[in-house]
């Protein structure tokens, strides 16, 4: 019994997992080297605790006015400012996702010729690397203050958002599929239709979704650099001290949020 | 008639995958390919309607030459080859109706086929080959609904609605149990010889092409080897294409008539 184990003057081998880097001096070194820049960007903060307590007092004065929100003195203000809102939401949804589609078979690889895919991806590129915040104050130095620069802003940020998350859903498309269909000797646009769209619409529409809440969320937010939306009525308030007409406006904000993340879980687990 | 004279197939990562093979299939003519895999097999018919297209040589069908055709051109010669697919290959979210009749997009301008709006001459031969090969009940499913049998059933069905010249079959059975694959392969071998279509079919289970093909092709690093009669299939012959190995279990005493008691029609439906 068990000969293997009672007659072993063979030695047993010893297994340990290779390590990430090699080198012990550099693995350690690196190590220690980490853990000192944290501890010492951590120390350069400085903390001015008498602000903080003072601040203290005026942060709970915001909290507490959302136990009572004022939706009645500046409700023109805030529904005018909600409906901007909306506005610049659909708008730019629906344009933006317009015109992300073509951009986004242009940066498949698997679809476009390599001049377009590289174009179309430089495009997608630049486009995600500027934040929204800072396109809208270009959007607003261009065209002024007003809703305009909103929708231009998010429609824009919509395009670089779709294309380049639908164009990575294009290139894990199922070859097979693709490939038969090609091979019936359809046209490009009749293969796009019946091997690729269907092998792609939920991501599609769940991706349309999501970004309709995205939309929703910045719209209320580019208001502070004057790109419209209900941003620019929370702005005023802030700016006037009127914390319980900003609790209000964020009360409504949240709310729609929810209803659009409750709807949108819905509509995306209806198309599998 | 397809004919392949001397091709030949290097990928880009420098693998030949084929190197010069010349076949003659005539009309009406069902061609088992067998080999190893990586032999070239896949590349073959692929070269045949351009999916990989072939470094060197021509295939030429019905005196066409279709190597030599234009994107254009080659979209209308591809209408003429109907291809049929190992994982079944349906586009899953579209109907059983809407993939057979992607077998005639060829046939069809683009918003006629994006609004579905087919010709009813179209829907009458879908329905047929449907009912042909027992899924006219089920037309409006989606494809990833069905079994694997009934999925290459829709499948067989899409490429013979192309009203095709050859058909290239590439591994249909791979995916199904013996009972379905033996089902499959002999509907393929009927339509075959009721249209007298031409075919390859990529094949791994040696003793299955023994049952329904006429004639069988060995391949072997990119190259035929074997080109006869599937009884002259010897233990020898398959060393050749597939190297050393104790053949005599898998070469089949080709009887094909254990399963015939059992009522087709049923059983057929069934799956």
């Amino acid at each position: 019994m068990n000969a293997a184990i009672t007659s072993g003057n063979e030695k047993s081998r010893r297994w340990k997992r290779p390590p990430l880097i090699q080198d012990t001096k550099w693995r350690y070194g690196l190590l220690i080297l980490a853990i000192a820049y944290f501890i010492a960007a951590s120390f350069s903060y400085d903390v001015n605790w008498s602000r903080v307590y003072e601040g203290l007092d005026r942060g709970w004065e915001f909290i507490k006015s959302f136990a009572n929100p004022d939706f009645k003195t500046r409700w023109s203000d805030i529904s005018e400012g909600i409906w901007e809102s909306i506005v610049i939401t659909v708008t730019s949804t629906v344009v933006g996702i317009i015109l992300a589609i073509p951009l986004a078979l242009g940066a498949a690889s698997n679809l476009a010729p390599k001049i377009i895919y590289y174009i179309c991806r430089g495009i997608i590129a630049v486009n995600r690397a500027l934040h929204e915040i800072i396109v809208a104050i270009l959007m607003v130095a261009i065209f002024g203050f007003g809703p305009l620069a909103g929708f231009i802003t998010l429609t824009l940020s919509t395009i670089g958002f779709i294309a380049k998350l639908l164009a990575e859903d294009i290139e894990n498309i199922s070859k097979p599929q693709a490939e038969a269909v090609k091979s019936t000797g359809s046209g490009w646009w009749q293969w796009i239709n019946y091997a690729i769209q269907p092998q792609v619409m939920p991501r599609l529409i769940g991706l349309s979704i999501y970004r309709v809440d995205i939309n929703f969320r910045s719209s209320s937010i580019l208001g502070l650099v004057g790109a419209g939306g209900v941003g620019a009525t929370l702005n005023t308030a802030f700016d006037r001290y009127e914390f319980d007409t900003a609790a209000a406006i964020i009360i409504i904000i949240i709310a729609i949020v929810m209803v659009l993340e409750y709807v949108s879980g819905f509509i995306r687990a209806r198309v599998q | 008639m397809l004919q392949l004279k001397n091709l030949g197939k290097r990928y880009k990562t420098g693998d030949d995958a084929l190197k010069g093979v010349n076949l003659e299939i005539p009309d009406g003519q069902l061609v088992g390919l067998i080999g190893p895999s990586g032999a070239g097999k896949s590349t073959l018919i692929r070269c045949v309607n351009r999916l990989v297209e072939p470094t060197t040589g021509t295939v030429t069908l019905n005196n066409i030459e279709v190597t030599s055709l234009s994107a254009g051109g080659l979209r209308k010669e591809r209408r003429k080859m109907g291809m049929i697919f190992q994982e079944y290959a349906l586009v899953d979210r579209l109907t059983i109706m809407e993939n057979v009749m992607s077998g005639r997009l060829g046939y069809m301008g683009f918003w006629k086929s994006f609004f579905r709006k087919y010709p009813q001459a179209d829907i009458d031969e879908a329905f047929r080959l449907l009912e042909r090969v027992g899924l006219d009940h089920m037309v409006d499913k989606r494809a990833d609904e069905l079994s694997g049998g009934q999925k290459q059933r829709v499948g067989i069905a899409r490429a013979l609605i192309q009203d095709p010249e050859v058909i290239l079959i590439d591994e249909p059975t791979a995916s199904l149990d013996p009972k379905t694959s033996r089902q499959i392969m002999r509907l393929i071998s009927e339509l075959c010889r009721e249209r007298n279509l031409s075919a390859i079919v990529n094949i791994h289970d040696v003793a299955l092409a023994q049952m329904f093909v006429e004639r069988i092709v060995g391949l072997q690093m990119g190259e035929i080897v074997f080109d006869g009669a599937p009884d002259e299939l010897t233990p020898d012959v398959l060393t050749k294409i597939y190297g050393e190995e104790d053949w005599e279990a898998t070469i089949d005493e080709v009887d094909e008539d254990e399963d015939i008691t059992i009522d087709e029609k049923s059983v057929e439906a069934s799956i």
